[in-house]
């Protein structure tokens, strides 16, 4: 029941796992999120981060949702940043569970938070509903989400709602994040929510008496690769 | 040039922290003509640089990336909110955001620029005068400064012309404006520059504010009105409203910074050295600990340790690492609280604020995009010294204010849902876009006393890059500051019904809830090395030199004995141009302490 019949349910994904080129097809822009492989995840992690994403921020009559914005496109090109690699966090051992109040204090950067969580995520579906979380239905998939969220799963040593909050931030992140990072696909975020982009002037706009604002987002102009190492690393000199 | 491992010149000065307190002093120093060395951790920041459009508006790389933040994987501290607690670190930046490299948290901060209130200034003095000594709880630590409203007047009025501040004045030399903040101490000059625009949610607060018979104000801003050029000769531009202050180099010049306002001055003297990456280890004492002799540090662009002596040293770093380096060099007694001894790490107070949301009709759009960090409509009515607590049985207020800063989309999305509402999912998405456009923030924006059991001092277990202890932090919420809260906090939803609100989710503290280290509060901590009249419970006396090694000065924040209602870097700028002041006029003349003990 897993497997094979869960990614073929999900167009997006079979688009990609066909590697030879169609010339029939018409052509897609490049930066169609759907056409994007994973250079992080797995084939099934990256099918898990695509349900769970959509679940998180799903499509509907406000506009797109996660994976038409390319949000698991984003988390994946993420996880080769230094951010990915934990490397924005004080890792020092030793590691003790505390308060939650007392914040984060587990032993694993992002990496390891989605290695070592969906695997479990996935086995705990198959043991629980027969299925791969991909294949579950949206309520089922939901009622998982919800059990991560208020804990009542835990995958090893990772508490379920650890994973559940890296998982949520990187979505929204995902959504709204400048386009150049992968996510927020076509503006798409910016434009649902009202949020006019790059344009960063608002001289003649300071107070509109309650009036909308009249423009549509901009992007940000070219510059440097964001996944770039001299983009990541200018602020070490 | 000198080698990478070569030792710098030996300087007068040596600065640790290249901030808006080190860049002050800094001026200041060689003003007087003395040769200074300033020691940044961090990288150097410039607007042509870091603060180039696009780059800095760019929300993932700064704000939600922590671009020009304390760099957490060097260096933290650990945090409890009780003694008995095991303190763990503070592995994500997320209640407070120190920053690095030059311009400090200057380069990242918003901009409100306030000065204090006379009472501010002596606390414990003002509540006796007004409720008698039984009205301080019994384990409140409520102490005076040690300086007045009128001997930091003339330093308030500098700070304020070097920062080219947007505000309007209520009293000028004893003229009444008919404007401004009826309850602000009377100023010696206007603002330099007239106030910022209300934005659309400020001016509906305004609105409702003025009606409900409180006295609403511009809130004073280092963001800039008009085009400015301060008595440096630095040039700052108007402020667009382009939303990217708190957590951002302005792109524009329009926010005040020590690399905007200060710095470009300081770079063309001959007598000023800046030197980056320099992670100070150690305040060096000499043999008697009543001298300091110079500096310990790691430099990190070539990763060797070298030493650097002085004369005179002045600690301007962020407010946990003054603490910090007080601690690890040994310099004053550590605080206990047990015996209430010791000064170091003494006095640790924060930001008592909540926020709260109005919710606006659906054809009002809030644009909450629009903003600067500084701008905004507030109310004092909660907060001066006049407002009576005698009956409620608290000490301490809040200004009430919008403050609209700017919301960028990651951390709106982020921070909607939760109380009760759905965090995820269809039903949280239609809530948060419609927060985004038709909702704006009031901020309950309080004091924080001292407490007994509330201090800093060295971790046993965790420790920095450099193998030194990490800083730990015993902090929690108390029943006074609470039930200011709580009061001030009453009287928004009234506002918000005058505002037209649709609905409303007040925020107050509750009784026992504990300070959570995982949600942004505000960076103004305060406190650890204080000033005042006594060293028995003070580190500095009122020039904001050390009571033990006369020839260190410790400024910053970390001075304050108590949290103001108000943002503190007016007040950080005041006292670090007051010890300045008297350093040039004194202690240069005649080295050793300028009060006796």
């Amino acid at each position: 029941m897993g497997g094979a019949a869960s990614l073929s349910s999900v167009p997006l994904l079979s688009r990609t796992a066909e590697a030879e080129p169609d010339k029939k097809a018409p052509k897609v822009p490049e930066n169609d999120p759907a056409h994007y492989k994973p250079t992080f995840f797995s084939q099934e992690e990256y099918l898990f981060l695509c349900h769970a994403c959509e679940r998180i921020f799903p499509q509907d009559e406000n506009g797109p949702g996660a994976q038409a914005l390319g949000a698991p496109r984003f988390i994946d090109r993420q996880m080769s940043t230094p951010y990915g690699f934990g490397d924005l966090w004080y890792m020092k051992a030793p590691f003790h569970e505390g308060p939650p109040e007392l914040g984060y204090q587990l032993p694993y950067n992002p990496r390891d938070l989605y290695r070592g969580t969906i695997t479990p995520i996935n086995t705990h579906c198959l043991m629980t509903y027969n299925a791969l979380f991909a294949a579950l239905p949206p309520d089922r998939q939901d009622e998982v989400l919800h059990d991560m969220e208020n804990n009542r799963l835990r995958f090893n040593d990772i508490p379920g709602a650890a994973f559940f909050e890296q998982l949520r931030t990187n979505t929204l992140e995902g959504a709204f994040a400048d386009p150049a990072y992968g996510g927020n696909h076509d503006m798409g975020g910016w434009k649902m929510m009202g949020f006019p982009g790059a344009r960063a002037d608002f001289m003649d706009w300071i107070n509109q008496e309650g009036a909308p604002y009249p423009f549509g987002p901009v992007g940000m102009p070219a510059r440097p690769d964001p996944y770039s190492s001299a983009f990541q690393t200018d602020e070490e000199g | 040039m000198p080698d990478e491992t070569s030792t710098p010149t030996r300087p007068d000065v040596l600065i640790i922290g290249g901030g808006w307190a080190g860049s002050i002093m800094a001026k200041e120093l060689t003003e007087a003509g003395l040769n200074v060395t300033m020691l940044e951790r961090g990288h150097d920041h410039s607007t042509a640089v870091e603060g180039t459009y696009p780059g800095s508006i760019d929300e993932l790389r700064g704000a939600i990336r922590k671009r020009l933040f304390q760099k957490l994987a060097r260096t933290s501290l650990t945090i409890r909110n009780r003694p008995d607690q095991t303190a763990l670190p503070y592995r994500q930046l997320t209640a407070f955001l120190p920053g690095e490299g030059v311009g400090g948290a200057g380069l990242h901060w918003s901009g409100c620029h306030f000065r204090a209130t006379e009472d501010d200034l002596r606390l414990r003095s003002a509540t006796i005068e007004r409720y008698g000594e039984n009205f301080i709880p019994k384990d409140m630590h409520l102490q005076d400064y040690g300086v007045t409203y009128g001997e930091l007047e003339p330093f308030f009025d500098k700070a304020e012309k070097v920062f080219g501040t947007s505000g309007e004045a209520s009293s000028v030399r004893g003229q009444k404006t008919g404007r401004g903040n009826i309850f602000a101490p009377d100023r010696s000059d206007h603002f330099p520059l007239p106030p910022m625009a209300d934005t659309f949610s400020a001016s509906v607060f305004r609105a409702a504010a003025t009606d409900m018979g409180y006295h609403p104000f511009s809130i004073p801003a280092a963001n800039a009105s008009q085009p400015y050029t301060n008595p440096y000769g630095c040039q700052m531009g108007p402020c667009n409203f382009c939303g990217y202050c708190s957590g951002y180099a302005c792109y524009l010049y329009s926010k005040a910074s020590p690399n905007v306002n200060i710095l470009p001055a300081l770079r063309q003297d001959r007598r000023f050295t800046l030197i980056t990456q320099a992670q100070v280890l150690e305040i060096m004492l000499d043999d008697t600990h009543k001298k300091a002799t110079g500096v310990r540090y790691v430099d990190l662009s070539s990763r060797t340790e070298k030493t650097l002596e002085a004369d005179l040293v002045i600690l301007s770093a962020f407010q946990l690492h003054n603490v910090h380096l007080m601690l690890v060099s040994g310099i004053g007694q550590p605080y206990d609280p047990v015996t209430q001894t010791g000064t170091i790490g003494r006095n640790f107070t924060y930001q008592t604020i909540t926020s709260s949301r109005v919710w606006l009709p659906e054809d009002r759009f809030t644009s909450q995009f629009v903003g600067a960090g500084g701008a905004g409509v507030a109310i004092d009515d909660f907060n001066h010294p006049g407002f009576d607590r005698g009956r409620l049985g608290f000490i301490g207020g809040s200004p009430i204010w919008v403050n609209q800063a700017g919301l960028k989309p990651i951390a709106a999305a982020q921070g909607s849902g939760g109380k009760g509402a759905p965090r995820w999912g269809s039903a949280y998405k239609s809530a948060m876009i419609d927060q985004y456009r038709h909702s704006l923030g009031i901020d309950a924006h309080g004091s924080n006393m001292a407490y007994r059991d509330v201090y800093l001092d060295l971790d046993p277990t965790w420790t920095n890059a450099y193998g030194q202890p990490l800083l730990r932090m015993t902090f929690t919420w108390k029943d006074n500051d609470i039930r200011m809260n709580q009061h001030v906090v009453s009287h928004i939803g009234d506002i918000a019904h005058a505002m037209g609100a649709t609905r409303t989710s007040l925020n107050s503290l509750q009784p026992g809830q504990p300070f959570d280290s995982r949600v942004y509060q505000t960076t103004h901590l305060n406190g650890g090395v204080i000033m005042g009249e006594n060293p028995k419970t003070s580190a500095l006396n009122r020039y904001l030199q050390s009571w033990d090694v006369p020839n260190l000065f410790v400024i910053g924040s970390s001075a304050f004995p108590q949290g103001m209602g108000y943002n503190p870097t007016g007040l950080v700028a005041a006292l670090a141009y007051w010890s300045a002041h008297h350093i040039r006029r004194t202690y240069l003349r005649n080295p050793g302490p300028m009060v006796s003990a």
